[in-house]
């Protein structure tokens, strides 16, 4: 774990001393999004209370947490998936790159391209492979010629490592690939429209170990390139993947920091309990 | 024709228009390469000035063809032939009428020569309007498409508007159903008001004679006593066809669910739902042409009197035969509903199969079951063509199956075809039936669905 | 233990070996035989009564098809006073056609060979088969040809079965030159007095454009509500106002539409009677429903995370429904469709209410026209004297059973072909 957190070097970051967990500002990198206070409500009920997080560009942060302690929730937020939800209410300020994702000028679906998502469970659209992942640039108009197309749809299967294994069969349709394989050209799909930020929920929890170090792997090879925010319930995989985790209990973020710190030496007694194993 | 010409001509010009919209977008998502710089794709602004041209101009059209008629006329009778029309208003509306379908093509010589001599004026008029008409509509689409077309720009949101048109369309389609219900049920009240205008709403629901005419006989008795439609409707749907598809649909259920192998099942709930396909009119053909003599000649050979060759008991078997997939889908569905764990409860002691059936699945699935007959009741009741192919046309309450009875959909046909006047009590007896018809079935259903989903919710 | 004896006496161990519980087991194994034999009775009884209408109606159908002729020799080129093959080839041929006067030839060939009354034995359209015959094979005129004309009814009833005590003494009389051949006119020919000269094809023409107006009104706007009702509609009293309105519409009694058909669209709006827009438009509203309620259930069934995978990399809602959702949600939505289509187009009662019963001897040119349709055409038919339409009637309902069998057919093979499971 130690020479995972070296390249990040976390000693010179300010914000491990920070005790309370409020907003802390992240170290490396530009800061790519930015969350304050934020609440959502589900009708009457507070699904989240009075979050601040931010999220920056060369750093993987991860969001652990019991079940139900509304880690997803709050990913949603992030790129308004919330908005489906009829009864989900969501306030205070979400910016990303500075500006404010919920202003009534914002287009959602502008948004919902520069901040890509990948889902718990595999889901690639019951068509070809091809067009799984040419169908984010179709909508968006990134591409204004088949070839450049072609090049989208290569370049993205390569990111995410999946070029090698489909190039023959870019017409077989995607949900014949196996379970790890979808979840790849799900990210894929999700590189194809040219994102800055990548919400990845609880992506690995369908998946068998082999497929998991995969997309374990992957993640690592994408950092940098996106910032990248994942969930998991997985604790090993957040220490594994992640420089930044955020421990959220029962709506409420209890803690922020450097990954490394908040395995080895957490600053709040829940946050202990949870690692230890006391509950969750 | 030239209306349909004119719309072919609106359309194509959209299509013009959409690619004039696409090729401008074309061009400047092609300068401004920057992400997000561009809102739309230039498919959605091409659609954004197709909707500017064709939309205004088709709304234009649908008012222009509302109004002309009146427009048309007042300038007809501005002309020099219109001095010599009668003063009396329905003599002139017949000949302004006939003038009218003359100049429209629609007929080809006038039975009035005052008629012949207001066809030209019409004539004149009408293309004078239509042409005034066309030149608008045109000039709408260039205008318009125009105007959309200056507005686009990078920042348009035109994809944003499109889905808002787009929304409107949908929301429209799903209000056609709420339409048509109120449709229905302001023509039927509409229409019988009128008749009971007429004639006396409690005559009608309580009397006992049905002899329908259109004048009222010396004692001011008019022969609108719907009660023996309503006995026969009951006697035919409720309770004959009941009695035939109850039994068969519900047997048929439990032996398909509790007792049949798969493969059997497979093979046999298509076939039994074939019964329920066949349209009505066979089933009124094949009671009329085999049943009903059938069960006459038995009729008559065990020494019944008052037999008829159309008899209320070869229209309810039929009908009952026509239900059956009706009443044992809904059984079949009410027995699935049960949990499991009760039917194993009661073989776990011991009890047979149809021990378990007869006292713990039935009694848990009644209400299921019930509502599955009120809606097939409501269905029979209002179904038209075996009834009148097979139960006849003499109002008899009788109890006798093997007399003709008739139904309430029966005389609806009766009274609606062949030569009518629509303002005759006659013909208006028939929405005034329908009416009845129309809220009888609809509170079944609504009381059925109660029944039904508090059964469900019971068991969920 | 021994408190409890005290009060309650100790229960003997049931003998089940002895012969009263034996036969009380026997007894309930009898009921138990007796229900089920009972099912199986009710699932027979059902059947066969399908199986009893399908056996009449082919039994009796079947001889729609055919018709029964007798020879008749035409010695065309002594009574055409020399008329040539080329008058009939080409466009002008109907027209020559028309001034040979064959009716006149077709009688004075019958009274030569059959006597004065030879022409009461046959149809009395019989002849127009013969200027067919011309029309396809010009080269007969200038020979003596034979040709097969249909007889009259009473007799055609009389030697497919068994006919009135006169048509069946001519039938013995002529009984070796009698013979059947196939009813081309059933398929090509309209409505007509006569049995021997009616045909479906008017009024399956009449069904065809009739259900083409239905499809092209009901399909979008049912599927465009089921869209809306089930990715747009916002949970409120409104909604739920279109919503009853829907299930309320797929229970009301067809005849009721026939009423609102009347009302509205031939009294409000002054369409024409009789014709086949009106009658698309009447059952287009009954059909909605049923397209509405199937393709709700299919838009359901395509899983969310399709959905969400669109949303996820900002496809906006209306793409999502239109790229993703209603693709998907296409064969369960067709399924409906063609069964919903089935029901309309043996519908028989509302179009009796907009007038669409009348004689139609034309097929309908257009939607204005007066049409009538295939069950209407059989309502009718079995509403006549004449026994020769008893055949007729039935074979007319095997075409439209033939049509509704296909649809069916289609719909479970659409069903089966692309039915998800997700």
């Amino acid at each position: 774990m130690t020479e995972l957190l070296d390249s990040t070097s976390p000693s010179e970051s300010p914000i491990m001393t920070e005790t309370t967990a409020s907003a802390i500002s992240a170290g490396d990198g530009p800061l790519k999004m930015t969350t304050r206070n934020v609440d959502v409500f589900y009708g009457e009920k507070q699904a989240i209370k009075d979050v601040s997080i931010d999220v920056t560009m060369d750093n993987v942060t991860a969001f652990i947490g019991p079940s139900g302690c509304g880690k997803s929730t709050f990913l949603r937020c992030l790129n308004r998936m919330n908005d489906t939800i009829p009864i989900a209410r969501v306030t205070g300020d979400i910016t990303l790159e500075g500006e404010d994702i919920y202003a009534p000028k914002m287009d959602v679906v502008q948004l919902r391209a520069r901040v890509g998502m990948v889902f718990q469970k595999p889901n690639p659209f019951p068509k070809s492979i091809y067009d799984n992942i040419a169908y984010g640039p179709r909508i968006h108009g990134l591409a204004s010629s088949k070839d450049e197309l072609d090049n989208i749809v290569e370049t993205s299967l390569q990111r995410a490592g999946l070029w090698g294994e489909v190039q023959d069969r870019l017409q077989d349709s995607g949900t014949a690939l196996s379970g790890g394989q979808q979840q790849r050209l799900c990210i894929a799909r999700a590189i194809a429209v040219d994102p800055e930020v990548i919400l990845m929920d609880e992506p690995c929890s369908a998946l068998d170990p082999i497929a998991t170090a995969k997309i374990e792997e992957l993640i690592h090879e994408l950092r940098g390139k996106y910032a990248i925010v994942i969930v998991t319930h997985n604790m090993q995989q957040a220490a594994r993947v992640s420089q930044r985790t955020a421990f959220f209990h029962l709506g409420t973020l209890v803690e922020y920091g450097v990954t490394s710190d908040i395995f080895t030496n957490p600053t709040e007694e829940k946050t202990r309990d949870y690692i230890t194993g006391r509950y969750g | 024709m030239t209306g349909s010409i004119l719309f072919m001509l609106i359309i194509v010009l959209g299509g013009i228009a959409w690619f004039f919209g696409r090729v401008k977008a074309s061009r400047f998502s092609a300068d401004n390469k920057k992400r997000g710089a561009v809102h739309s794709l230039p498919n959605y602004h091409g659609w954004y000035v197709a909707l500017w041209a064709i939309g205004p101009a088709l709304l234009f059209l649908m008012i222009w063809n509302m109004a002309s008629p009146a427009l048309i006329t007042d300038a007809a009778l501005t002309s020099p032939a219109a001095e010599q029309l009668p003063q009396d208003p329905f003599a002139r509306g017949a000949i302004l009428a006939e003038a009218r379908s003359i100049a429209s093509g629609q007929q080809v010589q006038a039975f009035n020569p005052l008629s012949q001599s207001m066809v030209e004026p019409y004539r004149t008029a009408i293309s004078y309007y239509r042409t005034l008409g066309m030149v608008a509509a045109l000039l709408l689409v260039f205008a318009c498409g125009a105007f959309g077309w200056l507005k686009l720009k990078p920042e348009l949101r035109a994809r944003t508007k499109i889905e808002r048109v787009t929304m409107l369309l949908l929301l429209f389609a799903s209000l056609i159903a709420t339409i048509t219900t109120i449709g229905i049920f302001v023509s039927l009240i509409f229409e019988s008001a009128r008749f009971f205008s007429m004639v006396s709403p409690i005559d009608f629901l309580f009397g006992t004679e049905w002899n329908p005419k259109a004048v009222a006989g010396p004692r001011g008795e008019t022969g609108f006593g719907a009660i023996p439609l309503f006995w026969g409707t009951v006697f035919i749907g409720a309770i004959i066809a009941m009695i035939v598809a109850i039994p068969l649909g519900l047997m048929s259920a439990i032996y398909l669910t509790q007792y049949a192998p798969p493969n059997f099942r497979a093979w046999m709930k298509p076939i039994l739902e074939v019964l329920a396909g066949v349209p009505t009119v066979v089933y009124g053909y094949f009671a009329a042409l085999t049943v009903a003599p059938a069960l006459r000649d038995f009729a008559v050979s065990i020494g019944i009197s008052g037999a008829s060759s159309e008899s209320a008991l070869a229209a309810g078997v039929v009908m009952g035969i026509m239900i059956i997939p009706f009443v044992s889908s809904m059984a079949d569905d009410s027995i699935a509903a049960v949990p499991s764990a009760m039917r194993d409860g009661s073989l776990a002691m011991g009890a047979t199969k149809s021990e378990t059936i007869k006292k713990v699945l039935i009694p848990a699935a009644l209400p299921g079951v019930v509502g599955g007959v009120l809606l097939a009741v409501s269905r029979a009741i209002g179904e038209t063509m075996i009834v009148v192919m097979a139960a006849g046309l003499a109002a008899n309450m009788t109890a006798n199956p093997f007399s003709s009875v008739t139904t309430v959909t029966t005389q609806i046909v009766k009274l609606l075809t062949g030569d009518q006047e629509f303002d005759s009590p006659k013909t208006l007896a028939a929405f005034a039936l329908g009416l009845v018809l129309f809220i009888v079935t609809l509170l079944l259903n609504l009381i059925a669905l109660r029944v039904v989903k508090k059964y469900r919710e019971a068991y969920e | 233990m021994n408190s409890s004896a005290a009060f309650v006496e100790e229960r003997n161990p049931t003998d089940w070996q002895s012969d009263a519980m034996q036969q009380r087991i026997r007894k309930r194994y009898a009921a138990e035989r007796r229900f089920k034999a009972l099912g199986i009775s009710a699932i027979i009884l059902s059947a066969g009564f399908l199986a009893f209408l399908m056996i009449v109606m082919v039994g009796n159908g079947l001889r729609g098809f055919t018709q029964t002729e007798l020879p008749v020799e035409i010695d065309f080129p002594a009574m055409t006073g020399g008329a040539t093959a080329d008058q009939f080839r080409g466009a002008n041929g109907p027209a020559n056609l028309r001034t040979l006067g064959v009716q006149d030839i077709v009688n004075t060939s019958v009274q030569i060979q059959y006597g004065e009354e030879g022409s009461e034995l046959f149809s009395a359209g019989g002849w127009q088969a013969v200027n067919q015959e011309i029309l396809k094979n010009p080269q007969i005129v200038e020979t003596k040809t034979t040709l097969y004309l249909p007889v009259e009814s009473e007799i055609d009833v009389a030697f497919k079965g068994s006919g009135s005590e006169t048509a069946e003494n001519k039938v013995a009389e002529l009984k070796d030159r009698l013979s059947t051949g196939f009813n081309w006119n059933f398929l090509t020919n309209s409505d007509a007095t006569d049995p021997m000269q009616v045909g479906i094809w008017g009024a399956l023409k009449g069904s065809l454009i009739t259900m083409f107006i239905t499809l092209l009104i009901a399909f979008p706007i049912g599927v465009l509500s089921a869209l809306y009702l089930e990715e747009y509609a916002p949970k409120n009293r409104f909604t739920d106002l279109i919503e009853v309105s829907i299930n309320n519409l797929a229970a009301v009694p067809s005849i009721i539409f026939g009423l609102l058909g009347l009302a509205v669209f031939l009294n409000l709006f002054g369409l024409p009677r009789s014709a086949a827009l009106v009658g698309g438009l009447t059952l287009a509203l009954m059909t909605m429903p049923v397209i509405v309620i199937s393709g709700r259930n299919a838009v359901k069934a395509v899983p969310p995370s399709i959905r969400e995978a669109a949303l996820g990399i900002g496809a906006s809602q209306m793409q999502v429904v239109f790229h993703h959702v209603l693709p998907l949600a296409l064969p369960g939505i067709l399924t409906g469709t063609i069964i919903g289509m089935a029901r309309a187009l043996g519908e028989t009662a509302p179009l009796l209410m907009i007038g669409m019963r009348a004689f139609i001897a034309t097929p309908p040119g257009g939607i204005v026209e007066p049409a009538t349709v295939l069950p209407v055409q059989i309502f009718l038919w079995s509403d006549e004297v004449n026994r020769g339409f008893v055949e007729k009637t039935s074979a007319a309902i095997i075409v439209l059973l033939l049509f509704l069998l296909t649809m069916n057919a289609l719909a479970i093979y659409l069903r089966n072909r692309f039915e998800t499971r997700w």
